[in-house]
């Protein structure tokens, strides 16, 4: 297990390192710059501008300053938001981003879980047929369709919970940007609880325990669930990685002051420090996640260890 | 095409027949263009009787010639980033799969690697590359990052393939490498990938809504239902049908492909 823990974190460094150069290069060659503004800037103060933030040093030099940087967790200077550094700004941002993410992954297995296994309990009933029918939908359905519909039900319409903005402290923002979150997450739990669980429900021991007069609630709690959720703890990992990246749309759609919105001014923006700081820190987050995932069905299921 | 497909599927493939025809013939039905300004009707409500069936937008313009339009960028990017991602996809698991050895090694380590990252990020680095509103820019863009999953699924299917008898048969006859991949390891995954590309068209429609949802995407006169959705939420509190259209069609054609894709992906599983 150690053995392949260790060989598993190795594996990310050249993951990272690609995401980090391709990004790099992609972003120095597209059109436009930081410093283009409706209004030229004097040559002067352009050059002047270049030399400050080393633009104007080859591309290949900047690269491998960046690289060593980064390796110091030093992400550089936001070229719009000036005086702030990009790690600043990301740290201001990240833990809201987070508290989404987190909550909305949470609510997602809790939901997705129950609805899969009771769909899989009354298999080819109507109940289930409604629930996977739900859950077509809701895998289907993106964030910005769902976000802006949700916020119009239940904050205009039916004003129970706020929308558009962020009060620190004030729950009621946080409602419907994690339920938007949690929907797919959660649709796609459910199918994977109730297609486990029936394959399950169908296995040899499952009728010798039904053989052996065990009444259901104890044949589903000793016998059925623990085998089922394996496939469900192993979608653990894309499913925080989809989320964390996902808030980038909710953030977006309820106006929340996330670190989401940082990506895409940034790309907009050309501020490029900006944009790789956020790819990073996301790359990162999301590698991690698959790690702890890939770990965790590891340790469940030990064949994988071998390959 | 008919054998063994249910009914959900047929009925998804009408919707889209139906909704792709009615793209299509939008000018021909409304007298209104994408960008015609009506300045007597400016955030008119839907109206079947009325001149606008579906109500204006804040400058006045027709909502309904603005989502057939969108519509038409839809379909059109679905289908090209598909291709493009199908060309890519197809050409590169084929190779790595009957090749086999280092070089399979290699290229599915370099899809493994891109896997592992987050695509939207990789979208939207890849949109900043074109000028803005650059719809070809775009599918080039959405259609390279597709192509991972499409590698590794003909990958796996040529893996089966290339010890079966006609293969050897080709190689024994001296048939070059190249033609063995085009005209006996292709055709034989072409169930699958089309199963496969059906389900891709919805994913590369929500990249480009999404993209233009954003902002990045489709610009200005030209309509997304992404933009369009985004317009549609900044006005929903005094006119939610500007938001209520683009979102209904776009659920729609996602909910009808994915109905497809999933009807064809049964069928190709059951062909094995």
């Amino acid at each position: 297990m150690l053995t392949y823990t260790l060989r598993r974190i190795a594996g990310l460094v050249p993951t990272l390192f690609i995401l980090v150069t391709l990004s790099f290069f992609i972003i120095r060659l597209s059109p436009g710059g930081p410093f283009d503004q409706q209004q030229a800037l004097p040559p002067e103060i352009r050059a002047n501008l270049d030399a400050a933030y080393g633009f104007d040093r080859p591309l290949l030099e900047q690269y491998g300053r960046y690289l060593a940087d980064v390796s110091q967790g030093e992400l550089g200077p936001s070229l719009r938001y000036k005086d702030f550094t990009v790690n600043e700004l990301i740290a201001r941002g990240l833990p809201l981003s987070l508290t989404i993410g987190l909550a909305a992954a949470l609510l997602a297995f809790f939901v997705g879980v129950p609805l899969g296994a009771y769909a899989a309990w009354r298999a080819h009933s109507v109940s289930d047929h409604a629930i996977m029918g739900f859950s077509t939908l809701g895998v289907v359905l993106p964030g910005f369709v769902v976000g802006p519909l949700l916020a119009l039900l239940f904050g205009i319409y039916w004003p129970i919970f706020r929308v558009g903005g962020y009060e620190p402290g004030v729950v009621s923002f946080l409602v419907l940007p994690v339920i938007t979150l949690a929907l797919p997450v959660s649709a796609y739990v459910a199918r994977l609880m109730r297609n486990s669980l029936e394959e399950v429900l169908r296995a040899n021991y499952i009728r010798t325990a039904r053989a052996k007069g065990l009444s259901s609630r104890e044949i589903f709690l000793r016998h059925a669930l623990r085998p089922a959720l394996v496939p469900v703890i192993s979608y653990l990992g894309p499913a925080v990685a989809f989320v964390v990246t996902g808030s980038l749309v909710v953030e977006s759609v309820f106006g929340l002051p996330g670190s989401g919105r940082f990506l895409v001014q940034g790309a907009v923006d050309r501020d490029y420090p900006m944009v790789m700081g956020m790819i990073l820190v996301y790359g990162v987050l999301t590698l991690l996640c698959n790690l702890i995932a890939d770990l965790l069905y590891a340790w469940l299921d030990p064949r994988v260890r071998l390959t | 095409m008919k054998r063994g497909m249910n009914k959900g599927t047929r009925i998804a493939l009408i919707v889209l027949a139906l909704l792709a025809m009615l793209a299509l013939l939008a000018p021909w039905i409304t007298p209104y263009s994408h960008e015609y300004i009506d300045w007597q009707h400016q955030a008119a409500p839907p109206q079947l009787e009325g001149a606008h069936w579906l109500g204006t937008d804040r400058l006045g313009r027709d909502l309904f010639a603005r989502s057939m339009q969108a519509l038409r960028v839809s379909l059109m990017i679905g289908v090209l980033a598909t291709l493009v991602s199908v060309c890519i996809g197809v050409a590169w698991g084929a190779t790595a799969g009957y090749l086999g050895g280092r070089v399979d090694a290699v290229m599915m380590r370099f899809v493994d690697i891109v896997y592992a990252l987050p695509y939207i990020f990789i979208v939207i680095i890849l949109s900043t590359l074109f000028e803005r509103g650059s719809i070809a820019a775009l599918f080039i863009a959405i259609g390279a990052v597709g192509w991972l999953t499409m590698a590794r699924i003909v990958r796996g299917q040529t893996l089966g393939l290339r010890h079966r008898e006609f293969v050897d048969a080709a190689i024994a006859s001296g048939v070059r490498t190249p033609q063995i991949l085009a005209r006996h390891i292709v055709p034989n995954v072409a169930s699958a990938v089309v199963a496969y590309a059906t389900l891709a068209i919805p994913q590369m429609i929500l990249y480009e809504s999404f993209l233009s949802f954003l902002g990045l995407g489709v610009q200005e006169p030209f309509a997304s239902l992404g933009s369009l959705i985004n317009e549609g939420a900044q006005e929903m509190e005094s006119s939610p049908w500007m938001l209520l259209v683009p979102a209904t069609l776009l659920t729609v054609l996602l909910l009808a492909f994915n109905l497809l894709g999933d009807g064809l992906r049964a069928r190709a599983e059951g062909e094995r």
